[in-house]
């Protein structure tokens, strides 16, 4: 044994890796970050925090469906052929043998029967569509009840919108691939649309279809639109919203701690990696689940399209059903007049379509228009801190209900005995109506949450507990809230009323005020008036209340 | 002769003659009297028809009239023939149980051997379709592809695709197919039962009846099979919709709430 051997194994080791011999993985991060510049990238993003809240979920769940559907999507191209050939049927499907049909079906019926987890990978796709656009609404409705839309995200809000629209949209050029009587049915129904559009209508329509429809084109052509145009649209929208979730930062809750400078939650890296990973997983599990278990637009039973068939309860998917319902429920109206004819009925559905879908992308300009205030919003409300705001989106979405029921018409008829012309009457009447009934109803609960806060501040939580006082009298003892839930509920903002100011200037001359600014003070009035918010309780009346002869 | 014409005066000879005239008129009545009524009386497709009319007069008769003429609250009967009523009380429509839109199917009231009666007296009233045999309507060997083809361009727009029914006007509608037997089947479609059109023979033949109903076998009866999972009804994307959002999203958000309430807490409070 000599003694000239070193004596210090770890040494050696610490010199030998200093020569240049670090781990694999040190030399794979340098050799990628030499040439990606990722170190920077992550050291800014890996600790970025997000605040908890399980609604900050539901956009994942958006992400995670449009992934699922895009790598079920993929599968399902190797196999569908997006062409309107006829052949006959000669595949595994008894009651279709021997049946002329486009290839489009055909081969939709192959990857049902014949292809290898064909049929499974079809219903994952178009559960994962259906609960995209589901969660999208949702994620949307998050949004806006807590007023997440204001100044800095109203771009990402329209970014969201056309995801939305979008979404809508792949939908439709989805399920109308397969070329089935139902699917038909509901492209020759947008096509009646495209045509009562006046002057262009019947351009468009010929230019999409290629001639009269059906044409021998719209598959090939829904096709490119469907799995390449639309979702590479929204691909990139997708990606240029979550830039700006980052850059923006995310939104939190009201609460001690918690400003509109700064954001208190987790770090992406390790923690919500792990559970937006888990969690995407889960939304897998759940889709891959239901689309096992449950069946979904059955083309083999619903048969080929022809132009001269038709079938009763056609309605198309529920993200379209309010189209659908607006149609169904308008009268049909049409003007005639030099050899022209004008389809009212089927027009100005048309045209609401656009409209109720415009509201949306609107609102947010519409209510900082009102305000006026020009300040960032990090800090999100809590829905009956905004009455009117909430009224609007319940009001919203009660006309969405309305006309949805108003698409299933039919079904209502059928499944509660009911008469189909009561139901579309109740639709006709309940458009109208039952978003003012909503509005009305949600705006009296907010105030009443509002008082209830006020009155938990002032008074604090009611505990349950009755005490009865020497001289007889039964009180209910009310527990003051700690200083956190005090600061929690008194965080809102109140908006000033936009005023318009004197009509008159100091002269006694009669002064211009514009229409626009008697419409903003209007509104401004309607949104936060005496009627339209509860005053939160101030610093003196708290001191009032808790310091004098306490409460009650 | 003599002694004859000897007696002629005597007290007795009017009552002889007489008893003579009675016996020729009556012998000669007995020979060419018509004899249908008496013929008929024992074979069993009159005792049906008796039976079948007291039936009627008893179940039947206050909407239809006595002798199936008909009032204002019920049609005439007369050459609606033996199917309209086999399929009618067979499904247990009629007898009906209050006046409405339509006539809902339920628990059939009389036995076969009661409705081949009651089908018997309607259709001696005047002519119609008869009760189709076994052989017509059992779909053994038919094309149910076909059927399909003929159920689409005839029977979906009320019936849905695949027989599920569907709405009509003022809460009318088209029953679902399901559970209804073959024979009802083909004597639907040729009788045009309530607000269904009528197919007969010369629209569709009985060849296509029986696709139709090989079809319906296929899509919509005891046996139909659902390669995809539960169908959720067969009704199409309002109920997939409905599902998406109850169970779909419903469950995302279950679970959503589930992974947010489970965190790595900075400080434990």
């Amino acid at each position: 044994m000599s003694t000239s051997a070193n004596t210090n194994p770890s040494a050696a080791d610490a010199a030998g890796r200093s020569r240049g011999k670090a781990p694999a993985g040190e030399k794979f991060a340098d050799w990628a970050d030499g040439r990606l510049g990722i170190y920077s990238l992550a050291k800014a993003n890996m600790r970025k925090i997000f605040p908890d809240h399980w609604s900050f979920m539901l956009g994942e769940v958006c992400m995670y469906s449009f992934i699922i559907i895009i790598l079920t999507g993929v599968y399902l191209t190797l196999f569908f052929h997006p062409s309107m050939n006829e052949v006959v049927y000669h595949g595994s499907y008894v009651p279709l043998q021997g049946q002329l049909m486009s290839e489009a079906f055909s081969s939709t019926l192959d990857i049902s029967f014949d292809v290898r987890g064909g049929l499974l990978i079809r219903q994952i796709h178009h559960w994962a569509a259906l609960i995209f656009v589901a969660g999208m609404f949702v994620h949307m409705m998050r949004v806006f009840f807590t007023g997440a839309f204001r100044k800095p995200r109203e771009v990402n809000w329209l970014f969201g919108f056309l995801l939305l629209v979008l979404g809508m949209f792949t939908g439709f050029t989805g399920y109308s691939l397969p070329d089935d009587l139902l699917s038909g049915t509901g492209v020759r129904f947008t096509q009646g649309a495209i045509l009562s559009v006046p002057v262009i209508g019947t351009y468009i329509s010929f230019f999409l279809f290629g001639g009269e429809f059906p044409g021998h084109d719209f598959v090939a052509r829904f096709y490119s639109i469907h799995i390449l145009l639309l979702p590479g649209i929204m691909l990139g929208l997708m990606v240029a919203h979550l830039i700006l979730v980052f850059y923006h930062k995310h939104t939190q809750f009201a609460g001690p701690g918690k400003t509109n400078n700064n954001v208190v939650g987790m770090p992406l890296m390790p923690v919500y990696m792990a559970k937006a990973g888990g969690f995407f997983f889960l939304v897998f599990g759940v889709i891959a689940a239901i689309a096992a278990i449950v069946e979904i637009n059955a083309v083999w039973v619903i048969g080929p399209y022809r132009p001269d068939m038709v079938s009763t309860g056609a309605q198309p998917d529920w993200y379209m059903g309010f189209a659908e319902g607006l149609i169904r429920f308008f009268p049909g109206w049409e003007i005639n007049f030099w050899g022209h004819t004008l389809v009212l009925g089927v027009f100005i559905p048309l045209v609401l379509f656009g409209v109720v879908l415009a509201a949306i992308a609107l609102y947010p300009f519409i209510e900082a228009w009102i305000t006026g205030d020009k300040r960032e919003h990090h800090i999100l409300d809590r829905p009956r801190n905004a009455p009117t705001r909430t009224a609007f989106g319940v009001a919203w979405i009660t006309m969405y209900l309305i006309t949805l029921v108003g698409g299933g018409n039919d079904l209502w008829a059928t499944h509660f005995h009911l008469s189909i012309n009561a139901v579309t009457w109740f639709v006709r009447i309940g458009f109208f109506l039952g978003p003012i009934v909503a509005f009305v109803v949600t705006k009296r609960i907010c105030l009443g949450l509002q008082r209830r806060d006020k009155e938990k501040v002032l008074h604090g939580r009611e505990t349950g507990i009755i005490k009865r006082l020497p001289h007889g009298e039964f009180i209910e003892v009310h527990e003051p809230l700690s200083q956190e839930q005090l600061y929690t509920l008194t965080a809102h903002h109140q908006y000033e009323l936009a005023e318009i100011g004197p009509t008159v200037d100091e002269n006694g001359v009669e002064r211009k005020v514009g229409v626009t600014q008697k419409l903003r003070a209007k509104l401004s009035n309607a949104y936060y008036g005496e009627d339209s918010q509860v005053q939160k309780p101030t610093v003196e009346e708290y001191k009032e209340i808790t310091s004098g002869h306490g409460h009650h | 002769m003599k002694k004859l014409s000897a007696r002629r005066r005597h007290p007795l000879a009017a009552v002889v003659v007489l008893l003579f005239a009675l016996a020729a008129t009556g012998g000669l009545y007995t020979a060419f009297a018509p004899a249908s009524k008496a013929k008929a009386d024992d074979t069993a497709q009159s005792l049906a028809i008796e039976e079948g009319k007291k039936l009627y007069l008893v179940g039947c008769a206050s909407c239809h009239g006595t002798g199936g003429e008909g009032t204002t609250d019920g049609p005439t009967l007369v050459g609606v023939g033996a199917a309209a009523v086999d399929f009618q009380v067979g499904t247990g429509r009629m007898p009906a149980q209050q006046p409405g839109a339509q006539v809902p199917r339920k628990k059939v009231k009389y036995n076969q051997a009661e409705i081949d009666q009651m089908a018997a007296y309607i259709a001696s009233l005047g002519a119609g379709p008869a009760v189709p045999t076994k052989n017509q309507y059992n779909p053994a060997g038919a094309d149910a592809a076909v059927g399909g083809e003929l159920f689409r361009n005839n029977c979906a727009q009320c019936h849905n695709f695949t027989g599920k029914g569907g709405a009509l006007t003022y809460g009318k509608y088209a029953p679902g197919l399901e559970g209804v037997s073959n024979k009802h089947l083909y004597e639907a479609m040729q009788t045009g039962p309530q607000n269904m059109p009528s197919f007969p023979d010369s629209v569709l033949s009985e060849q296509n009846k029986k696709d139709i109903i090989a079809y319906l076998n296929e899509v919509n009866g005891p046996e139909t099979t659902t390669p995809g999972g539960m169908e959720l009804g067969g009704l199409g994307p309002v109920v997939e919709g409905l599902f998406a959002w109850i169970f779909g999203m419903g469950s995302l958000i279950v679970i959503a709430i589930w992974v947010a309430a489970r965190t790595a807490k900075a400080k434990k409070s």
